[in-house]
């Protein structure tokens, strides 16, 4: 397996991935509906609106956020949104208490059927070197300063669990409704790199 | 492995980049490359931890250097060859030569379908019992395997304390070695950032990591 990373080195990566895919379909090993169906869910089905209405039902149904936390896998099951790399769910709390952070140092593990796919930064090696070593200077870079009171807890995703994070309910929306809330809920807020901002004007 | 995937803690790694509004995919070999692999991982080739276990014996540079799909193409293309579905020659050549052995039905877009919106548990449905119960203090084991481990060196030879059970698991370490039947308890384990990264680290924080029976021992 070594020896052939050197004998293929990554050049001209649309020749060897246009010379693999011919391979692999004058073959018949992938069926091409299926790889149209793959590419159109996670660039237009799931994303991050999926999360933000977990965590607005959350922030809105006491009964049921107690639940997420509990059994994050059947709450999100139950909303219907458990999947491929997003079946064994666990879900933290963001508290006044307590900032969460996620990352996955030895690969890019993360929450497909609830967040979409990662962003490059997220499967980026600054972001998995530093996030379990210096999570309060990484948050910074974010535009979070943590003050030292605050409690850090970084998950390092590195089994089958997938983490999310139900951030705080910022002030001023009280009375609006789970569909409402779900809009003010952004990704990085569900990977602890944000916090939600109240909503503007 | 002790490999270059194994990052967490390192320093000097570059500048952590962010693209505003990022889309999914950039190109469409990403699009192709990223289906390819799911196509093939559901229909039975490989198990996820081969494939992750494939990309850890990148040369490090190169590994460096890659992109997220490049790594991906490169974990695909060497599994499916080391697996004799496909060879060099004819990834080389741009089409079949008739070459290779393994073969297994394509993968549905039905059943595609099914498993991107549905449990997909990655369980193993057998009874084990547990080395640990919540409130354990342990030592993670200092193992250097050369085989792929899901235990990071950042956290080996470090005391820790047993959080929840998540309940029985397949031992990544045997199934990147093609034994998927070896399971084990997996618990979430709390760590002081102290223990782990010295008293420069805030007294206040912790990480918690998801760690197999194998990984460690009773305090």
């Amino acid at each position: 397996m070594t020896s052939e990373g050197h004998r293929t080195p990554l050049t001209d990566i649309q020749l060897r991935v246009k010379a693999l895919q011919s391979v692999l379909a004058e073959k018949g090993l992938v069926d091409e509906e299926t790889l149209d169906t793959v590419i159109d869910h996670y660039e237009h089905k799931v994303g991050p609106h999926v999360g933000a209405q977990i965590v607005a039902r959350a922030w809105t149904d006491p009964e049921f956020k107690a639940r997420l936390l509990e059994d994050g896998s059947a709450a999100v099951a139950e909303m219907g949104f458990a999947g491929l790399e997003g079946t064994h769910m666990e879900v933290k709390e963001n508290t006044p208490e307590i900032h969460n952070l996620v990352v996955c140092t030895l690969c890019s593990c993360y929450p497909w059927s609830t967040l979409g796919l990662p962003p490059t930064w997220y499967k980026s090696t600054p972001y998995r070197a530093r996030a379990v070593r210096d999570p309060r200077g990484l948050l910074r870079e974010f535009g979070l300063d943590l003050p030292d009171d605050i409690e850090v807890r970084v998950w390092d995703s590195n089994a089958e669990l997938r983490y999310m994070i139900l951030p705080m309910r910022p002030e001023g929306t009280d009375g609006r409704s789970a569909e409402e809330l779900a809009g003010l809920v952004d990704r990085d807020a569900m990977i602890g790199t944000a916090i939600v901002s109240p909503p503007s004007g | 492995m002790n490999g270059i995937h194994d990052i967490g803690g390192m320093d000097n790694i570059g500048p952590l980049e962010r693209e505003e509004d990022e889309p999914v995919f950039h190109e469409d070999w990403e699009r192709l490359i990223f289906a390819d692999t799911i196509a093939m991982l559901g229909a039975g080739y490989f198990k996820t931890d081969e494939i992750r276990s494939t990309i850890e014996w990148m040369p490090p540079a190169d590994y460096l250097n890659a992109s997220y799909y490049e790594k991906w193409l490169y974990g695909l293309s060497a599994l499916l060859v080391k697996k004799n579905v496909i060879t060099e020659a004819e990834i080389d050549a741009g089409h079949s030569l008739g070459e290779g052995g393994m073969r297994l039905p394509p993968l549905p877009k039905e059943a595609a379908e099914f498993v991107m919106t549905n449990p997909v548990p990655a369980s193993a449905d057998v009874d084990v019992p547990p080395r640990f119960q919540v409130g354990d203090e342990i030592l993670t084991r200092n193992i250097n395997p050369t085989h792929h481990t899901r235990l990071p060196r950042y956290v080996r030879g470090k005391r820790g304390l047993i959080e929840k059970d998540y309940g029985v698991f397949p031992l990544p370490d045997a199934v990147a070695q093609g034994e998927s039947d070896r399971a084990q308890h997996v618990y979430s384990v709390r760590f002081s950032a102290r223990e782990l990264w010295g008293d420069d680290a805030s007294a206040r924080d912790s990480l918690y990591i998801d760690l197999f029976d194998d990984y460690m021992d009773p305090l």
